[in-house]
């Protein structure tokens, strides 16, 4: 026992201020946990989407392939169209995000004439070299990212997208 | 620590005057439970407002999901209720404490009435409570609409119908409601979306605010 006393007013206040809080805590929760749902979902994604591009077809060159899949957001259900940038290198065969990892512009092969040994960023002259690597003195700061790539009927198959791993 | 935060603001502000004026007020043992037990028919004015708070601290959380468009209203409703965590509690506590509201809300009304609290000189408050009343059905009629299923498309027809009765301008009202002529749809649940979350509240907010200021001012009716 220590020697400060709890007045009847004080023991009143914790009490008041307690169950208070508690009740007040109670109305809160569920509406908070609500609200941050979105941060807290867990994305059970990673399936493979065919793409109509012949793994025989490709080159060291990279060309652009569109495709597309179903994308679930939240209640509305759509088909959205995705680009990647794929080539082959040696027997792998790498597919790029075109993403631009400065402000997320798209980025296109050879799209400056004066590098058409490079990918470009139309909106502030971001380049990387083919593996996807960002050029020092231009804006971006990361190398383009990859997508995950597997092959089914000879036909290129893409994933979920990764950081990039040949630089 | 926050004894000496509360110190360095009111040293500044001097703003012990302030929350002394919203929070120390004389309550009558009359109308104290803790003095005589039935006494506690006057918690329900606080009890309405007790309810309010959540009813609007919950639907600001719904409107982070809910779409008003005939299209996506239903499914977002579904999609928040069903996937969302705690989506089935929050959507829960509105639809109830809708309900709960006009429950407390008439019992504070026959509370007011039978110790004959409206008369002079606080006449005007009932009269801002009769209108607190109507907007509370108000908000009660227009929110019933947005879930967007069979229940609400036809409580809202009906309701729609009962307004078109009136005389001579039962028409203008009906439109004016719906927002068409002869359709009961896009219009109708933008325009109660509208009307449940903006201008009602407003119009609550005004009037609860003359309904406090009021009763702080002419204090608690004295006892039977």
């Amino acid at each position: 026992m220590s020697n400060n006393r709890v007045s009847r007013r004080q023991f009143l206040n914790y009490t008041l201020t307690g169950v208070g809080g508690f009740m007040a805590a109670g109305m809160l929760l569920p509406m908070v946990r609500f609200a941050i749902d979105p941060v807290l979902q867990t994305k059970a994604e990673g399936d493979f989407v065919q793409t109509s591009q012949k793994v025989a077809d490709l080159t060291e060159e990279p060309v652009r392939v569109d495709f597309s899949y179903e994308q679930v957001d939240a209640w509305y259900k759509s088909e959205v169209t995705d680009t990647a940038w794929v080539y082959k290198q040696g027997d792998q065969v790498i597919a790029l995000s075109p993403v631009c990892k400065h402000l997320g512009c798209t980025v296109n092969w050879a799209g400056d004439s004066a590098h058409p040994d490079q990918f470009f960023c139309a909106c502030h002259g971001g380049r990387y070299e083919k593996t996807g690597k960002n050029i020092p003195g231009t804006p971006p700061t990361g190398p383009l990212d990859e997508y995950e790539v597997a092959e089914q009927d000879g036909l290129v198959m893409l994933g979920k997208k990764i950081a990039n791993t040949l630089v | 620590m926050l004894n000496k935060i509360y110190d360095w603001v009111d040293e500044r502000l001097d703003i012990t005057p302030i929350w002394r004026d919203i929070a120390d007020h004389e309550v009558p043992e009359h109308v104290n439970p803790a003095h005589h037990f039935s006494a506690f028919v006057y918690c329900f004015g606080g009890l309405t407002f007790f309810v309010t708070v959540i009813q609007i601290l919950s639907g600001m959380f719904l409107t982070m999901y809910y779409v008003p468009d005939v299209e996506n209203a239903w499914k977002s409703v579904y999609y928040l209720q069903n996937e969302v965590a705690f989506g089935e509690i929050v959507r829960g506590m509105h639809h109830w404490g809708a309900s709960l509201v006009i429950v407390m809300m008439f019992l504070h009304t026959l509370r007011v009435f039978f110790t004959g609290s409206y008369k002079k000189p606080r006449e005007l408050n009932w009269i801002v409570g009769v209108l607190i009343f109507c907007v509370m059905l108000g908000l009660g009629f227009t929110g019933y609409l947005l879930p967007w299923d069979m229940k609400a498309l036809f409580a809202t027809k009906v309701g729609i119908e009962i307004a078109a009765s009136v005389p001579f301008i039962g028409e203008l009202i009906k439109i004016l409601l719906a927002g068409d002529a002869t359709i009961i749809g896009a219009q109708t649940l933008t325009r109660f979306f509208a009307i449940h979350v903006f201008f009602l509240p407003a119009a609550l907010f005004a009037l609860l605010a003359a309904h406090f200021i009021m009763i702080r001012r002419q204090g608690i009716s004295g006892p039977l």
